[in-house]
């Protein structure tokens, strides 16, 4: 039988096109593999050929979501493939959001098996993974030979059409596709299992996880904005020059908090970002582009607002992981709350 | 970290470029920006120009901050 064709995604990165500098690169198609691609096709042997690889731009992807996924499928569709793969992206968050989006979208428009992977904290992880198998990989690119050996057979048995077994034995993250199966032992027996082993304080797994939607409800709208208090808060690592308290450019381990007292507009000298995942160029130019200080202190001058808070707190979001950004905020909203702050402003890149 | 601060009581209006991500992680008032690098600016316009971009954008976060929701809304 004739080789499966296989199309695969990846970002300017992994297309070896540039880092941040070139996120905004324009989609473009070519022949054969790229980059993650080889490897790909090393572990496909004579069985699939990975015909076309298609690059997109992080940034640019994620700032034209749906004129992109479309201007991509045609260039997919012109391949002609019978499957479809795309990155691994590990924890990259536009990457994630980029490959889920697309891989969901061939599923659908093509007709064609799709797959990707990505670390399970990936936001693409949430948005897709009902709609595309996404295999779940470690947090950054030093797993990829670990992804590629649980993707590659995956995306063979979906092309061809063969049985998909559980989560667990393939290395996908759930899909919340039940399948219906036949069990050893009845339902009250495995319950009551399940059940002693937790009394005994045992390892069990259950049947049927609740799902973790950790949503917060909106607090009230604040009355009268003009007298209101307002912090700055940042995902995008605006610091002082020289990042003095040596925030990491990405998997943030702190935040830090900055006085701005008599500051009304972070300049080039004073002020640039600490944040690797996008390109530092126009928030070292003019940190208010990330951070509106210069803008609110405005507002605070005309009376729109009661003040700017004296302090603002900034941490780089990119790759940084759930659990710290969690730390990170639980511990500003307490300060915030004794500084009697009525209202955030959080901007992210 | 839109999150913790709103569980801690603290109306948060969240202004980012990817308004899926944001929606994804359950932020509650959301502001679209203009590009990843540069949310609250574009360094194509002239100085003055890009100011009245940001004093808008800021605009509309007080006006998100200022409006009863009750549930995720996205501040166009």
């Amino acid at each position: 039988m004739s080789k499966i064709r296989v199309v695969h995604y990846i970002n300017q990165f992994f297309g070896q096109i540039g880092g941040e500098e070139k996120a905004d690169h324009k989609p473009e198609a070519r022949e054969g593999f790229v980059g993650p691609g080889m490897a790909f096709q090393a572990s496909f042997k004579d069985k699939a050929e990975i015909v076309g690889t298609v690059i997109c731009g992080d940034s640019y992807f994620n700032e034209n979501i749906e004129a992109e996924t479309e201007e991509l499928l045609t260039m997919i569709e012109t391949f002609k493939p019978d499957l479809f793969i795309a990155g691994p992206a590990f924890n990259a968050g536009r990457y994630g959001m980029a490959c889920g989006s697309i891989a969901a979208t061939v599923k659908e428009k093509l007709g064609i098996p799709a797959l990707t992977g990505m670390y399970v904290e990936n936001p693409g992880v949430d948005s897709f993974k009902s709609k595309v198998h996404i295999v779940s990989t470690k947090d950054s690119a030093a797993g990829m030979r670990d992804a590629i050996k649980k993707m590659a057979p995956l995306a063979l048995k979906l092309a061809l059409g063969e049985p998909i077994g559980s989560p667990e034995e393939e290395g996908y993250i759930p899909t919340g596709i039940r399948v219906n199966f036949f069990e050893e032992k009845r339902g009250s027996e495995r319950a009551v299992e399940m059940l002693l082993k937790k009394l005994k304080g045992e390892e069990f797994t259950t049947e049927y996880p609740m799902p973790d939607f950790d949503r917060v409800d909106p607090s009230p709208a604040i009355k009268d904005i003009t007298k209101a208090t307002i912090a700055l808060v940042t995902s995008g690592g605006i610091v002082p020059k020289g990042n003095p308290d040596r925030i990491e450019s990405s998997s943030a381990s702190k935040y830090a908090k900055y006085d701005i007292e008599g500051i009304d507009d972070l300049t080039a000298e004073e002020y640039e970002t600490a944040h690797g995942g996008y390109d530092p160029v126009y928030a070292n130019k003019d940190a208010d582009r990330v951070l509106p200080v210069d803008v609110l202190r405005e507002f605070g001058k005309e009376g729109k607002i009661g003040k700017l808070h004296r302090y603002f707190y900034t941490t780089t979001g990119n790759g940084t992981s759930v659990a710290n950004a969690k730390k990170f905020a639980a511990a500003i909203a307490k300060e915030l709350v004794s500084d009697g702050v009525d209202a955030v402003i959080l901007t992210s890149t | 970290m839109v999150k913790e601060i709103e569980r801690a009581g603290i109306p948060v209006v969240h202004i980012c470029t990817v308004v899926p991500i944001s929606q994804t992680v359950g932020a509650n008032r959301i502001v679209p920006a203009i590009a990843i690098p540069h949310p609250l600016g574009d360094p194509s316009q002239p100085a003055d120009k890009e100011k009245e971009i940001r004093r808008k954008l800021i605009d509309k976060a007080l006006q998100a901050l200022s409006t009863e929701i009750s549930e995720q809304t996205v501040f166009e």
